[in-house]
């Protein structure tokens, strides 16, 4: 390299805005051990760039073997919700400056469904527990040959919870769930919620019995970290507390 | 192995995937394969909405619509497809608030439509509310009300399964569809799924270029298993680069934005689309809006201390608007690039988007073989599909539109083919060319790596083959491509595990890539003319004596087993309307 392509490098590598972060990131293997274990990895990385970004530059520059899902990489597919420094986020959704890069960010999978490898985990029962509560329009009587009507009033009613991406963020952010994968979690109430407020549809009270299960709505103590944790911005616990209304005056 | 025998295999589950699968449960015994998670699909990122002239909230008929699906598509559209889009369209919206979708709405309850580029009133007179919409999620509302439609009707998934190879068998000379070979993330197990009808539904291939709007995920894998065994790829050269991608990020910012009353500024503030198009302005199509914006950046208007962008200038709409109707951009600009859409405008630059060409089929979703000859049992729809609807430039909305028309018919044909049809014999050793890939990939101990190679292609695609092309740019990306095909041969994965392998997995999407880039550069380099999404700086006018034809692309196999690209063509499907000069 001549000494002018030097000075050039040089004098790029000062105006980098790139530092160096350590990801310490939670590790499983089950073909290669029983145990889970962190790893440290250090990178050089623009911090306004987002943690999904460094989790690549990990794995395409260091580590082939790291493993996680991701898709879109801009908070719409749902597939990269993981713990990071102890809060479920989208990874494809921090950005590293906003989660103090000067100490190590540690990334893990989400608790409460069963880890597969590193940040993988089984998302089977997440969905049963959607399946679970009829997650789709159900109406009696004949089908109107045009569009049903509905009010903008009524459309707005459930806007908040047709958000959601299914990323699980919520649910396994949830003390209840964490104890007890039997409760159907934030997920699956906001998805019931989603239908029973919805003006068009005429199986609430259906819906309302199958949340009034012993794992159903009652089990929510409030804690509001699915509220928090979602990447979404949908307000969880106050849907879930609807539909707790809803069950007692059985009007909705 | 593991084989699977089922009627009707639809491979990915994003809308149109969903929407053919709903249909093909009805009536046959169906699995989908999807390589993702079915709502993870990239049909979720799509925002504005989706084109149907119900007149709702204006004078609108399907004529019109298809009358500015062809002159969008710069004539390369094929026109009985069109008018069926167009027509069909008004159902396919009423079918999914049937189904639950949640549409915004008029003062009156019936479902709200917004200004998109491209569709106007009366063959080009102004813009036309056609667009249906929810807020700016409705990408995201047709996917989830597709999923919650299929869990009602209790479809089949096999999640993360990736197909990797289409099986084909000749019967009395006649080659037919004999089922897929899927590969399983979870166990590194192969499956081969025997199957009297495939749909192919596996979205794009976006991922060849660096500045995209497309997920990690999209790297035409439908397309790449049917080219390689002889299927043709038509118009390949034809890549959507959409006006408003975050600048450097490529993330989608909705043409709603612009339907909404958004505008495109230089740095000088200037509203420079009045120039270029000045009866459709910031709502021209995409192709003319994209080359607007670098003949800004060219000309040394572009805005930012490089000039490499332009702005998205959203403050002179009410907060409350930006609210209601384009909540999801405003905050990716909040998120992405610390900006406030209420006060200042956010910097953009067109990002690679969509494939408008893709394997051929005809309106029933049954793919060609050839110009003329179908191959029985294989069936193909939405983006990985070239019906075509699109032709050289897709309208915005129109392809929400396409994965629920074409979606819906190839679920019904190929349901009501396997209803008749009989089991295909597999080849001798279906899994034969998944097994070898696989073992060669995880045993190799080359010295390339796989992302290295993906950068390489990226930066060449972006550089020599994006919104302006010349026949030297074209050869430098042909010239580069075949270097990176060379060294992908060597290239090895560090993970040699069974268990949840994405490392292979990403070495086997690179392959895909390359060979559909190659595809793309080499179609782009005959076409010597500038037809929609295709500009040729050193060709500049559209060529209809010569070039109003399909680009058929076929993978050729010579005695030593090196392929080649061979290429021909296939006449446009022309009724109602004559090639005319186009503007906006």
């Amino acid at each position: 390299m001549s000494t002018a392509t030097l000075d050039k490098v040089e004098a790029e590598s000062a105006a980098s805005p790139y530092i160096t972060v350590t990801f310490r990131i939670r590790r499983f293997n089950p073909e290669v051990s029983d145990e889970a274990m962190w790893q440290d990895f250090e990178v050089e990385i623009d911090p306004k760039e987002r943690v999904l970004d460094g989790l690549h530059k990990i794995k395409w520059e260091l580590d082939g073997t790291l493993t996680f899902r991701r898709s879109c990489a801009h908070g719409i597919c749902g597939s990269d919700a993981m713990r990071i420094n102890g809060k479920n986020r989208l990874a494809c959704k921090t950005l590293i400056k906003d989660i103090n890069p000067a100490k190590p960010i540690t990334v893990e999978p989400i608790k409460g469904l069963t880890v597969l490898k590193d940040l993988v985990v089984d998302m089977e029962p997440f969905f049963q527990a959607y399946r679970d509560v009829m997650p789709f329009l159900i109406t009696k009587g004949n089908e109107p040959t045009r569009e049903r009507l509905q009010s903008a009033e009524d459309r707005e009613r459930f806007d908040d919870t047709t958000k959601c991406i299914l990323c699980a963020a919520c649910t396994s952010s949830c003390p209840v769930f964490w104890n007890d994968g039997q409760y159907f979690g934030p997920a699956a109430i906001v998805n019931a919620h989603r239908f029973i407020f919805d003006s068009r549809d005429e199986a609430g009270e259906q819906r309302l019995e199958i949340l009034n299960d012993k794992d159903g709505v009652w089990r929510c103590r409030t804690t509001f970290n699915c509220t928090d944790a979602c990447p979404r911005g949908i307000e969880v616990t106050k849907a879930i507390q609807e539909v707790k209304r809803a069950l007692i005056t059985r009007r909705f | 192995m593991k084989i699977h025998k089922y009627d009707t295999v639809i491979v990915g589950a994003g809308g149109a995937g969903m929407r053919a699968a709903i249909e093909a449960t009805k009536r046959s015994r169906t699995a989908v394969l999807t390589k993702l998670y079915p709502t993870r699909s990239h049909t979720g990122a799509a925002q504005g909405g989706m084109a149907a002239a119900l007149a709702n909230v204006e004078e609108d008929n399907w004529e019109w619509h298809t009358f500015d699906t062809v002159k969008g598509g710069d004539y390369l559209v094929d026109q009985d497809a069109a008018e069926i889009l167009a027509k069909e369209a008004i159902d396919a919206v009423l079918d999914l608030e049937k189904m639950g979708l949640p549409f915004n709405r008029t003062p009156d309850g019936t479902i709200d439509q917004r200004r998109f580029g491209g569709h106007s009133r009366n063959h080009g007179e102004a813009p036309v509310r056609r667009s249906c919409y929810a807020a700016d999620r409705t990408g995201h509302m047709i996917l989830q009300t597709l999923y919650q439609n299929c869990v009602k009707e209790g479809v089949e998934f096999f999640n993360e399964f990736y197909v990797l190879d289409q099986l084909i068998t000749e019967v009395d000379g006649v080659k037919k569809s004999a089922g897929v070979v899927a590969y399983e993330l979870a166990t590194g197990e192969i499956h081969v799924f025997q199957a009297k009808a495939v749909i192919y539904a596996s979205g794009g291939t976006g991922k060849f270029f660096k500045v995209t709007s497309n997920a990690h995920t999209l790297t035409g894998d439908g397309q790449a298993a049917c080219y390689r065994r002889g299927l043709p790829l038509e118009d390949m050269e034809f890549f959507q680069f959409h006006p408003t991608g975050i600048w450097r990020m490529g993330i989608l910012l909705t043409e709603g934005a612009r339907g909404e009353g958004g505008i495109l500024r230089n740095k000088d503030g200037e509203r420079f689309m009045e120039k270029y198009a000045p009866v459709m302005k910031d709502l021209a199509s995409r192709d003319v809006v994209s080359r607007s914006i670098y003949t800004e950046i060219r000309e040394g208007r572009g805005c930012g201390p490089e000039g490499d962008h332009v702005y998205l200038d959203l403050t002179h709409l009410p907060p409350e608007q930006l609210d209601a109707k384009l909540p999801d951009i405003t905050e990716f600009a909040r998120t992405y690039l610390g900006i406030e859409p209420y006060t200042d405008p956010i910097p953009i630059q067109p990002t690679a988007h969509y494939a408008m060409g893709g394997i051929p089929t005809n309106v029933e979703g049954e793919v060609l073989a050839d110009n003329d000859t179908v191959v029985p049992g294989l069936y193909a729809a939405g983006e990985v599909a070239c019906v075509s609807v699109h032709g050289a430039n897709r309208l915005g909305t129109n392809s929400l539109l396409d994965i629920n028309v074409f979606g819906r018919r190839a679920g019904i044909a190929a349901a009501e083919y396997s209803a008749k049809a009989d089991y295909v014999e597999l080849p001798e050793n279906p899994a034969q060319l998944v097994a070898d890939q696989v073992e060669r990939l995880r045993n190799s101990t080359g010295k390339e790596r796989v992302a290295e190679l993906r950068k390489e292609l990226q930066e060449t695609m972006d550089a020599n083959v994006m919104v302006f092309r010349t026949e030297q740019t074209i050869k430098t990306a042909v010239e580069k491509i075949a270097e990176l095909r060379e060294r992908y041969k060597n290239v090895s994965v560090q993970d040699k595990g069974k268990r949840f392998n994405t490392d292979l997995l990403e070495a086997i999407e690179l392959g895909n890539l390359l060979d559909l880039a190659e595809v793309m550069a080499v179609s782009a380099l005959a076409r010597k003319e500038s037809r929609g999404g295709h500009y040729r700086e050193d060709f500049p006018n559209r060529d209809d004596v010569n070039f109003m034809r399909h680009t058929m692309a076929y993978r050729e196999v010579d005695a030593d087993g090196k392929d080649s690209i061979r290429l021909d063509y296939k006449p446009v499907v022309q009724t109602r309307y004559q090639p005319m000069e186009r503007k906006y």
